[in-house]
Order: C-alpha cells, then structure tokens, then sequence
C-alpha cells in the first residue's frame, strides 16, 4: 500500500500531498491545516466535514483523498473568515444560529450548495438541504433563520 | 482510521473490468463510497483491493434508448433528482431519490451502488421493482441482464459475482396509463433509514382512467360510486425493509388486476401486501409495527395512483 503523489486544490491553494489509498478527504485535509472541516461521526450521517467538491456539497469522510485527485474543494474557512465573513457566515452569527459552533462549518457550506443552485429558497427547502447536517444545540431554528437573513442579505445586494 | 487495501484507479470501463477479473475474488468496486467506506470501517468487509469506478465515462448519464430508460451506473442519486427525463417519464423514481438519506450523500451515491449494497431498506429498490427494472452486469468475459427481482440473494447478498460490475439500470419505459408512487417510513423526514418503504404501480385498461375520468373521480374521491370504474390492467406492489431483501408481493398485485380498484379490492391487496412480508424486529421497530404500516401504507398508496390521471 504505497503512497500516491496527488493534487488538492483547496480554497484557491493547490497542494501536492503523498497519500495512502486509504486516507479519506477528510483527514487529508484536516492533515493539511483545513481543520474548519471537522470530524464528526466519520460515516456520513453529521454533516460536519461537509465540503464542496467541484461545487457539490459532500461528506468529505466519504471520498477516499485518491479520488478528490485534481478536484476543486472549497470548504467553509474558504468561503469568509472572521475579518470578512461570507454572508451566511455573517447572518448565522447575527441570529444566534452558532452555539457550540461544531456543526456549523459544515452548515455554511451545505447552505452555499443551496444558494448556488437556488438564490430564493423557501423555508421547507433549506430545511431539506441541511437535513445531513446534525447540530445538537439549537434545534435548528436560528440556523434556519440565519440562512433566511443570508438570502435577504445576498438579496439586496449585500454580499456575493 | 480505514484498514489497509490497494486501490486501483481505471480511466476506461474495459480497464476496470480487467481489474475486477484479475483481482477477483478478493476485491470490490467502489463508487460514492457512502456505503463501502462506512462497512470498510465497521469491518463488515477487508478486501485486499478497491476499484474506484467512480468517473468513468461509460458510466455516466441518463438516456432514452428502444422505449428503456437507462440509467448509467455511475449516475448519482442527486442526478437523478435533476434529471428532466427521469421527471417525465419516470417520476416515482425521484420520489424515492428525494427521500434518500441527506443531499450530502445523494451527491456521491449511485443508483446502482444502492442496489449492489443490497440493504433490505434500500430507497431505490421499490420503485425499481415496480417499473421491472433489469440490472446489467458487465465482466470481461460478457455482458448480462438480471431482472431486479432476481438480483437480490440475501441481506447484503446479490447475484453479481465478484468479477462483474453494474454498469447500467435499464427501465421499460412505462406505458402512459400507469402510475406510481413511493412511500418511506423512517423515523425522522431525512437522513433516516426506512423502517417500511415500498412503491406500488398500477395500469389502467386503456380509455378509462382517462383525463375526463381522472377528473371526475379525483372530485367524488374514494368510496365514492363514481370512483375507480376503470379497471386496473396490472399492478405491482413492492416492500422494503420488511424481509432480507426487498421483495414483490405478487398476490396483492393479482388480486388487483383486472379489477376496478374500489376501497374494497384495495384493502384486500393491502392485506396481502403485509401478508407477503417477513418482518422482524430490531433498533427502528418492530415485526408488528411494520406490519401494520405494510398494510396502512399500501392501502393508502394505492387509493392515491387511483385517483391519479
């Protein structure tokens, strides 16, 4: 079982890493600094280490690192950081949708999925496309509520 | 952490063949991986090698080919969602995609790794069933076609030997007086495993069940005099999660055809739907419970495709 020369291209920055076939995108990237992608229960029933890959939101505890080789990753820290926030990162703050905040990278990123595909969701449709994303404290309402305020936001021309 | 294995990355589908036979028995497919790394974890398989077939060409896409609809095997369940011509002519087929797990993971997983998964829950095994789908399996030595309902072997266990791959889902395509629908169970809305799903399918003879008919009788409603004089031509009637694999209920399915589908026929085929299951019990329910919801749940499906145009 010999190590593999591959390409992750992560939030813009391409990384030549030497894998194991049995290392998974999730802890190639964790290995590699991206710990905004967390580790949940490691077999895709969270949503935690939700990331896009090449613009599709996915469990990355899922896909084995050899066959992210050569795709587009973008995961939630590559969205905004705390100097200049994404607007979903910015309005789940602003409406207490971040508690222990474990769940929520992985939230930020199955929502931009969403907004992507569907800039005008209704309520029953954000509910859907959180559905794989598991957070233990809120209940989901701020967190539903938080998208809600990204989409007026975005909307009115506030943010990308 | 995952446990050791060679993974082989063919870029051509008679690459990934040649693998499978050279690496045979010991050796399986991987695609979205959202069931095999789980079991890789869990222990329930080692194989010394993986092929990823997830990406090759000759796998993807959905098409119309000689009245089939065929559904590539590396078609995810995401895809099939978007599809516009699996909504036209196929559309029970995303009512089950939607209920599968979460978008997360219908972004990688496959129609056909759903059904070589083989869970006795899985959410496209229905619906497959009731529109008779065929599953074709590619080796290096030929190409077969297993209809679906002989493709199951066991809990976990299918005909597909170790050396042969899934390379499409072939669906007739159904004629204009039938309709479909799916129903799933499960113990929250999403990402929930099904504790009874199913989908049952009817066709209507010819010039009943017509646009002015449908009308009418979606206005009288069930039980009404007017509802269900069209006579159903054939039906099929599928369960999952309520056996080791999921099964047909042939005698609901005969004692439906040729008969107006009036509240009576449907409940008498509703009882022997749950009739025709061997449920158990375990974490998400009883023998019992499934048993009833078998009953409650075919009975109500069926009331729905007979009011349907």
């Amino acid at each position: 079982m010999e190590p593999k020369l591959i390409t992750l291209k992560v939030n813009g920055r391409t990384h030549q890493v030497a894998l194991k076939p049995n290392v998974t995108l999730l802890r190639a990237l964790r290995d590699l600094g991206y710990t905004d992608v967390k580790n949940g229960c490691e077999k895709g029933d969270c949503g935690a280490c939700a990331v896009l890959l090449n613009g599709r939101a996915v469990n990355s505890c899922l896909v084995l690192a050899w066959q992210a080789d050569g795709a587009e990753i973008t995961t939630a820290a590559g969205l905004g950081t705390v100097d200049r926030p994404h607007p979903i990162q910015e309005a789940l703050a602003d409406s207490g949708g971040v508690q222990c905040g474990f769940c929520i990278p992985g939230i930020v990123v199955a929502a931009k999925a969403l907004l992507d595909r569907n800039p005008n969701p209704t309520e029953e449709e954000i509910r859907e496309a959180i559905s794989g994303n598991l957070c233990r404290c809120t209940g989901y309402t701020l967190i539903v509520e938080g998208i809600q305020r990204a989409v007026q936001r975005v909307g009115e021309g506030g943010g990308q | 952490m995952l446990p050791e294995f060679e993974l082989l990355m063919p870029r051509t589908l008679p690459e990934a063949l040649e693998m499978l036979a050279q690496r045979a028995p010991d050796v399986m497919p991987i695609a979205g991986g959202t069931n095999v790394i789980p079991d890789l974890r869990g222990g329930r398989y080692r194989p010394a090698c993986l092929v990823n077939v997830a990406g090759l060409p000759e796998l993807q896409g959905v098409r119309r080919e000689d009245g089939v609809l065929v559904i590539g095997a590396g078609v995810t369940i995401a895809e099939v969602l978007e599809d516009p011509l699996v909504a036209q002519v196929a559309p029970v087929l995303r009512e089950a995609a939607r209920m599968l797990a979460s978008p997360l993971v219908r972004n990688r997983a496959t129609v056909a790794g759903n059904l070589a998964n083989a869970s006795p829950a899985a959410d496209m095994a229905p619906p497959l069933l009731v529109l008779d789908a065929e599953v074709e399996l590619a080796s290096v030595e030929a190409t077969r076609r297993v209809p679906l309902k002989d493709f199951f072997v066991h809990v976990r266990r299918t005909v597909r030997q170790p050396h042969e791959l899934i390379t499409a889902i072939r669906v007739p395509l159904p004629p204009e007086t039938s309709r479909a629908r799916f129903f799933k169970v499960a113990l929250r809305k999403a990402d929930a495993i099904a504790v009874v799903n199913g989908a049952v399918w009817v066709e209507m003879e010819d010039g009943v069940g017509s646009r002015e008919y449908g009308v009418r009788s979606r206005e009288y409603g069930v039980g009404s005099k007017e509802y269900g004089e069209g006579r159903c031509r054939a039906a099929r009637i599928a369960l999952g999660a309520v056996a080791p694999t999921p099964i047909r209920a042939y005698e609901a399915e005969r004692a439906l055809e040729g008969r107006t589908l009036t509240p009576e026929v449907i409940a008498e085929a509703a009882r022997l739907a749950a009739e025709a299951t061997r449920t158990i019990d375990d974490i998400r329910g009883s023998a019992a419970y499934r048993r009833v919801v078998t009953e409650v749940m075919v009975q109500r499906m069926l009331a729905e495709v007979g009011r349907m145009e």
